[in-house]
């Protein structure tokens, strides 16, 4: 692989030299996974067609640790922090949003299929256009006076959550030239552990740009990349009002010696 | 584990609109008696500090106790709920107003956890910043003693004069801040090859 160019602005590499590089780090996984190596779960840190991972991920192994106490529990949040109406992006002014409305709903469970409860969870995304409210957002795409893109939520006892929005559209970035990121709408958890805490993206089914993208395709194994989009489900969809997608995330084990207690209270 | 974890993504670059909340960073009112300031700055691979990182710690209270209170996104300045969150400026400096946090059980070192989120990097680094004053307390620490001086030293707070905290965090390269895994999170790969 040649040497790659560590400018993040320089918008200088191909769709095709990039997507090169992406699919020989996936041949290497399969070979690896084909002879016994190990299935991986999430993204790796290192990721070289992202070009923004080169100087920003660790090169010095993470040290195993123990989790003590305060790594064992999180932070409470709850009505205090968060309205209920927060989890409604379509009606945080004035009038309607532009786009196409949906619903996101599902689930937060641990590692050991625990609901997640009472958790916060927060959500931002681009408008219709693919235009985020934020200032180093440049893309010439139309910003809807309608559409900030921010929810909030609290799980609830069954780590339930649902989010009403409009669908976010693609946008470009500077990664390479003619470099378009899959539509998504970018996720913050926390679980019962500090050490579950994730921000993560979800995906629309189906999207053309997963292959191209280098974010996405920086989970170098198709069934961990699968469980970032979100499915189509009608029985989420809402008669005369708007679609719906389903989308249930899993956060890594607790280290908690859970009491049945804990489960009640939880 | 019954069910596979969900994996991670970069929170890129555009969260400023949507997670940095009023005193965020500030888990208490800098006024209050004990309030005491940790600061750094945050730099990558090439040394270059990092303007858009945004950084999460989560501790105990003085007294070592575990704060259950809700109400960190909305600060009323006298509730300490233990987590806060704020992102760097442009030249990569962070500033949390905080109390010293107090040992969880007797003979403990005292520490706050601190997790790393940025554009580039796709998944949050947890690290550990200690205090620097209970040298017994330290020494018996088992992540700390686990780990070579060099990297141990990218653990421990300075101290400065007026009681604040500092802390740098290199993302990358000559003296790489020590990053933690957990047993049963997903195991990052590429962090060392
Ligand atoms: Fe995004």
């Amino acid at each position: 692989m040649a040497e790659p160019n560590t400018n993040p602005d320089a918008a200088v590499t191909s769709q095709e030299e990039i997507s090169q590089e992406i699919g020989t780090l996936h041949e290497k996984y399969r070979t690896s996974l084909q002879a016994g190596g190990p299935e991986e779960t999430t993204a790796r840190l290192n990721f070289p067609p992202y070009r923004s991972s080169l100087l920003r991920h660790p090169t010095k192994s993470l040290h195993h640790t123990d989790p003590e106490e305060i790594e064992l529990h999180s932070p409470a949040f709850g009505e205090r922090d968060v309205h209920a109406l927060e989890s409604d992006l379509t009606i945080q002014h004035n009038g309607e949003p532009l786009g196409e409305r949906i619903i996101v709903a599902g689930k937060v469970i641990d590692g050991d299929g625990r609901p997640v409860a009472g958790q916060l969870i927060e959500v931002w995304q681009a408008n219709a256009a693919g235009r985020y409210i934020h200032k180093r957002d440049q893309h010439p795409a139309p910003i809807d006076p309608n559409f900030t893109g921010v929810g909030r939520a609290i799980t609830g006892a069954d780590g339930s959550y649902s989010f009403t929005t409009i669908k976010p559209a693609p946008y470009p970035w500077k990664n390479h030239f003619n470099a378009w990121r899959p539509a998504h709408i970018h996720f913050s958890m926390f679980g019962t552990d500090f050490t579950q805490r994730i921000i993560t993206q979800m995906y629309f089914p189906g999207d053309p740009l997963f292959s191209l993208d280098p974010i996405y395709q920086s989970i170098v194994d198709q069934n961990a990349r699968d469980r970032l989009v979100a499915q189509y489900d009608h029985s989420v969809s809402q008669h005369e009002w708007a679609t719906g997608y389903r989308w249930d995330i899993v956060l890594s084990g607790s280290n908690r010696t859970w009491t049945e207690a804990d489960q009640e209270e939880h | 584990m019954k069910h596979i974890p969900t994996p991670a993504q970069t929170v890129g670059p555009f969260y400023g609109y949507a997670l940095p909340f009023k005193d965020g960073e500030n888990l208490i009112h800098p006024s209050r008696p004990g309030a005491v300031r940790l600061h750094g700055t945050v730099t990558d691979g090439d040394g270059a500090t990092i303007p858009d990182a945004l950084l999460e710690i989560w501790q105990p209270d003085a007294e070592g106790a575990i704060p259950q209170e809700t109400g960190s996104l909305v600060r009323d300045g006298y509730t300490f709920t233990g987590w806060g969150r704020a992102t760097v400026d442009n030249v990569g400096h962070y500033t949390f107003t905080t109390l010293n946090p107090g040992p969880t059980a007797p003979g403990k070192a005292p520490f706050i956890l601190l997790t790393v989120f940025a554009r580039g990097l796709m998944d949050r680094l947890h690290t550990r910043i200690y205090l620097p004053e209970d040298i017994q307390a330290l020494e018996n620490d088992p992540l700390l003693s686990s780990l070579e001086e060099p990297e141990r030293r990218t653990l421990i707070a300075e101290r400065e004069a007026d009681g604040g905290l500092r802390f740098d965090i290199r993302l990358q390269g000559e003296g790489q801040t020590a990053f933690l895994s957990y047993p049963r999170t997903p195991q990052q790969v590429g962090a060392a090859e």
